[in-house]
This record gives structure tokens, C-alpha cells and sequence, in this order.
């Protein structure tokens, strides 16, 4: 939903280490909580889905003593639900089970009911019940390249899907492994990595095996998309049959997040960090970078972020939502959230000292 | 006929309809596998807690069998006999 910031609620969902945090706003600055849910529980995974004028909040719930699953709630956190034989679980024939779902994407409003999401084991998944019962895509499963595809330090995971709302055009990323394409909706799913560095294997051109942290699609522009490497900012004009940098005057080209804009041309976020070996921002000085040119060029942004800043900002621990001017959120491991109304150029701190920030969502739901 | 008992903690009795101990009826030896599935075969989700799709006992549950973790005997093969309990504790684990 568009419209004026001022009709309409905000929700924003984190997930950290140690359970979920629910706000909602008016104004993206007064925000009111409400959690732990989930105590003590990793919740590695939020979607918010808002399609049919409901708000549904689904996650990824994991505890390291009872495991994973996805439980849903329709009143803003305040019940949750997950269905007894449980929502997503491995087909008997493949002996293998659930690690964490890294991932939880709603589909296209002209595909309501459908949800994605990315797990490790490296697989996609899709429910068409609106996230309470989970399929495993057997055509990315039962793809020839898995048994080669790696695990990057967090896990082996399907962590970015990005579906066309439009057509059968379905993106994934997975670390280790790169981005995958199908072209059928899911069916068939070939590799789409050229252009894209491995400098860690001994070729660092192979036609797989990179370790792509995050992709996100431009939505105004058909078969663009965006990506951040591990070492690598890219983007691909042809629905990544080819992929060219565009991390020049970035200061530096690690990174685990990629954000776009909901409707307009051309504009992505990201938010560097050193270097493999050095996870912190550059200098210790925290600040996110847009791009308004599709990367030709990068605007430093970090009004109303802190002076230094040591921890990073994972893959999934940023979020844009679809107001105008659109928002832009993101936490730390340190536990901090970020929050800008207008997109970026200042930030406010919206709450501190949670347990580390595995994911961020945010979006916008009819005003009450 | 003689019981065999599971003894929960306490954070998994709300699964178990607020039970602490579950029983199955036993005329002889059973494995614990079988153990769970038949007291659990009512509660789902607390199956699902306890293991995995593929039936292994997740990686922090812990089964004792008269003070001997299952990992140390046969797994979920070692054999429980009428009248015994089966204690279920979670492991010392998170950060």
C-alpha cells in the first residue's frame, strides 16, 4: 500500500538470537514494542505479509534444543499458531531435516496465499496456504550441482528469493553456491553467476560456487538486479545472464545487505563493511550507501548513526517498507535498530541493546 | 501390565496437555524410539520437538535411561523394559 506516511500504520518485525520484538508506529519515529516472543529462541527468519488487507506476521522460530519451524500470527503477535505436523519439514525420501529457515518471502499480490522460503539445508520452498504449510522445490533439491554447493561460516543456506510479480522468473541466492535461476516458476533452475568473483576457489570464475550474501530485484526496471557479494557489489540488466561491478565508490565492497527501492529506478542500499577478514564498517564508522544511478555512484548516508560502530549488519537485518518517501531499516549484532523515514538521508535509533539482529522487516498496514 | 514411564521437563509438559509423566503400557521390552512414538502419538508437536523428520533425537534432548544417556547406549535402539522410567532433559546448551 502507498499513500501519505501519516494515514497509515508502520509494523516493524525483529528477529534476533534471543526471541522477536513487534513495534508498530504512526510516524516511524515514536515506535511502540511489544516482546520477547519467542524467548530465547533464534529467530533467523520475519515476513510480513499484507496482501487481501490482512497482516499476517510469520517466522522462522528456531531453538537449539526443540528445533526449527514457522509459526504465524494474525493479530500483530498477540496469539501464534503452527500447525501440529508442523509447517515446513523434509519429504521422508530425502533423509534429511530441517537446520533453519533463513528466509520467508511473500509472493506478488496476484499471487495471494503464496509464500517462499530459503532453508538450510541449501532449499526453497513454497507454501500457497499463506506460510502455514510448506512444498520443498524438488527441482532445485534434486539439482546436480547440491552435493558441491558449500557452507559459508553461518550455514548452508537458500537465504534470497526474488520472484518476477509478474511472470515465472524466480531468483535465488545461496551461500555457498551463487545465484540460481528458473525460468518455469521453479521447476528447472539453472546457475547464473557470470561476471560474479570467487576469489576463494582455485578458479575465480567457476559457473557456480560463489558466496552471494544477498540479491534484490529493481522494481521498476525488468530484469535488473542487484547483488552483495562475498567481496562484490554487481548488478545484471539481462535477468543475470551477465553481471558487472558496481562497487566503485563504495568504501569498501564486503557486505552482507542489498536493498531496493519499492518502486522507483535505479536506487539500492547497502550497508559495507571492511573486509572479510575486518567485519566492521570501514573505520569503524557506521553508515549505509545508496545509489540512485543503479550504482554509477553512492551517496554516504549516517545522519543519526553513532560515531563508531563495531559490529555488523547481517544479510536479512534490513528491511525497506513501501511508504513515500519509503523507510529504511536496519539493526547491529550489537542489538541496536535503525530506523529512517526518508530513505535513508537520517536515521533514528528506534531501540538498543536487544540480543544480536538476525533479521529486520518492516511494512505498511491500513491505518487504524 | 506394567508402565513405562517418560518423566518431561517442565518447559515441555504445556505440549503433553500438562502432563509431566507419560506412560505407555508395555508387556515387554520396547526401544525407546518406540518408546516415543507411542507417547507422543498424541501430541504432535511435542514429537516434533523431540525429534526430527527423520526420527533422530535432536542434538540438545537428552534421554536417560536409568542414568545413562541413550547416546551412550544404543541410541534409540536400547531397550526399556516394563516398569522402568525414561527421563527427558534438556542439554546444557545456548549462548
Amino acid at each position: 500500500m502507498v499513500g501519505m506516511a501519516t494515514a497509515e500504520n508502520f509494523v516493524l518485525a525483529i528477529g534476533t538470537k534471543k526471541g522477536l520484538w513487534l513495534a508498530t508506529s504512526q510516524d516511524r519515529r515514536e515506535w511502540s514494542f511489544t516482546g520477547p516472543h519467542f524467548l530465547m529462541a533464534e529467530i533467523p527468519s520475519v515476513g510480513i505479509d499484507t496482501r487481501g488487507g490482512r497482516t499476517r506476521i510469520m517466522v522462522g522460530v528456531r531453538s537449539e534444543h526443540w528445533g526449527p519451524t514457522v509459526a504465524h500470527s494474525d493479530d500483530l503477535g498477540e496469539t501464534w499458531s503452527e500447525p501440529e505436523q508442523g509447517a515446513i519439514r523434509f519429504p521422508e525420501d530425502t533423509g534429511a531435516a530441517v537446520e533453519r529457515v533463513w528466509q520467508i518471502y511473500p509472493d506478488a499480490e496476484s499471487r495471494p496465499g503464496v509464500v517462499w522460503a530459503g532453508a538450510e539445508p541449501i532449499s526453497v520452498w513454497k507454501s500457497t496456504d499463506g506460510g502455514e504449510h510448506f512444498e520443498l522445490n524438488r527441482g532445485l533439491w534434486d539439482h546436480p550441482h547440491r552435493s558441491d554447493w558449500g557452507a559459508g561460516y553461518g550455514g548452508a543456506a537458500a537465504h534470497s528469493i526474488v520472484v518476477d510479480p509478474a511472470g515465472d522468473t524466480v531468483h535465488v541466492a545461496m551461500s555457498t553456491g551463487g545465484v540460481y535461476r528458473s525460468l518455469d516458476g521453479g521447476t528447472s533452475w539453472e546457475p547464473r553467476n557470470k561476471g560474479i568473483s570467487a576469489y576463494f576457489m582455485p578458479d575465480p570464475n567457476p559457473e557456480f560456487g560463489q558466496c552471494v550474501h544477498k540479491i534484490a530485484a529493481d522494481s521498476a526496471v525488468e530484469g535488473r538486479l542487484y547483488a552483495q557479494n562475498h567481496h562484490g557489489v554487481y548488478r545484471t540488466d539481462d535477468n543475470a545472464d551477465t553481471w558487472t561491478s558496481i562497487a566503485d565508490g563504495l568504501p569498501a565492497d564486503f557486505g552482507f545487505v542489498m536493498l531496493t527501492h519499492p518502486r522507483r529506478e535505479g536506487t539500492a542500499w547497502v550497508v559495507p563493511l571492511k573486509a572479510d577478514g575486518e567485519r566492521i564498517p570501514p573505520d569503524g564508522e557506521l553508515a549505509v550507501h545508496r545509489t540512485d544511478d543503479a550504482g554509477s555512484s553512492w551517496k554516504r548516508l549516517s545522519n543519526g548513526l553513532p560515531g563508531k560502530e563495531y559490529n555488523s549488519v547481517l544479510r536479512d537485518a534490513a528491511s525497506v517498507d513501501t511508504a513515500e518517501p519509503a523507510g529504511v531499516y536496519f539493526g547491529t549484532r550489537g542489538g541496536t535498530v535503525y530506523a529512517s523515514a526518508d530513505e535513508g538521508e537520517t536515521f533514528s535509533e528506534v531501540i538498543a541493546h536487544l540480543p544480536d539482529v538476525l533479521c529486520v522487516r518492516a511494512a505498511v498496514v491500513a491505518g487504524a | 501390565m506394567p508402565d513405562i514411564t517418560v518423566v518431561l521437563p517442565g518447559v515441555l509438559q504445556p505440549l503433553a496437555g500438562g502432563q509431566s509423566v507419560l506412560t505407555a503400557p508395555a508387556d515387554g521390552p520396547v526401544t525407546v524410539g518406540q518408546l516415543l512414538d507411542s507417547v507422543t502419538a498424541g501430541f504432535a508437536v511435542l514429537a516434533r520437538r523431540l525429534r526430527d523428520e527423520t526420527g533422530a533425537l535432536r542434538r540438545f534432548v537428552n534421554v536417560y535411561v536409568d542414568g545413562d544417556e541413550v547416546r551412550r547406549l544404543q541410541g534409540l535402539d536400547t531397550e526399556v523394559s516394563p516398569g522402568q522410567e525414561v527421563l527427558v532433559i534438556q542439554s546444557v546448551a545456548g549462548g
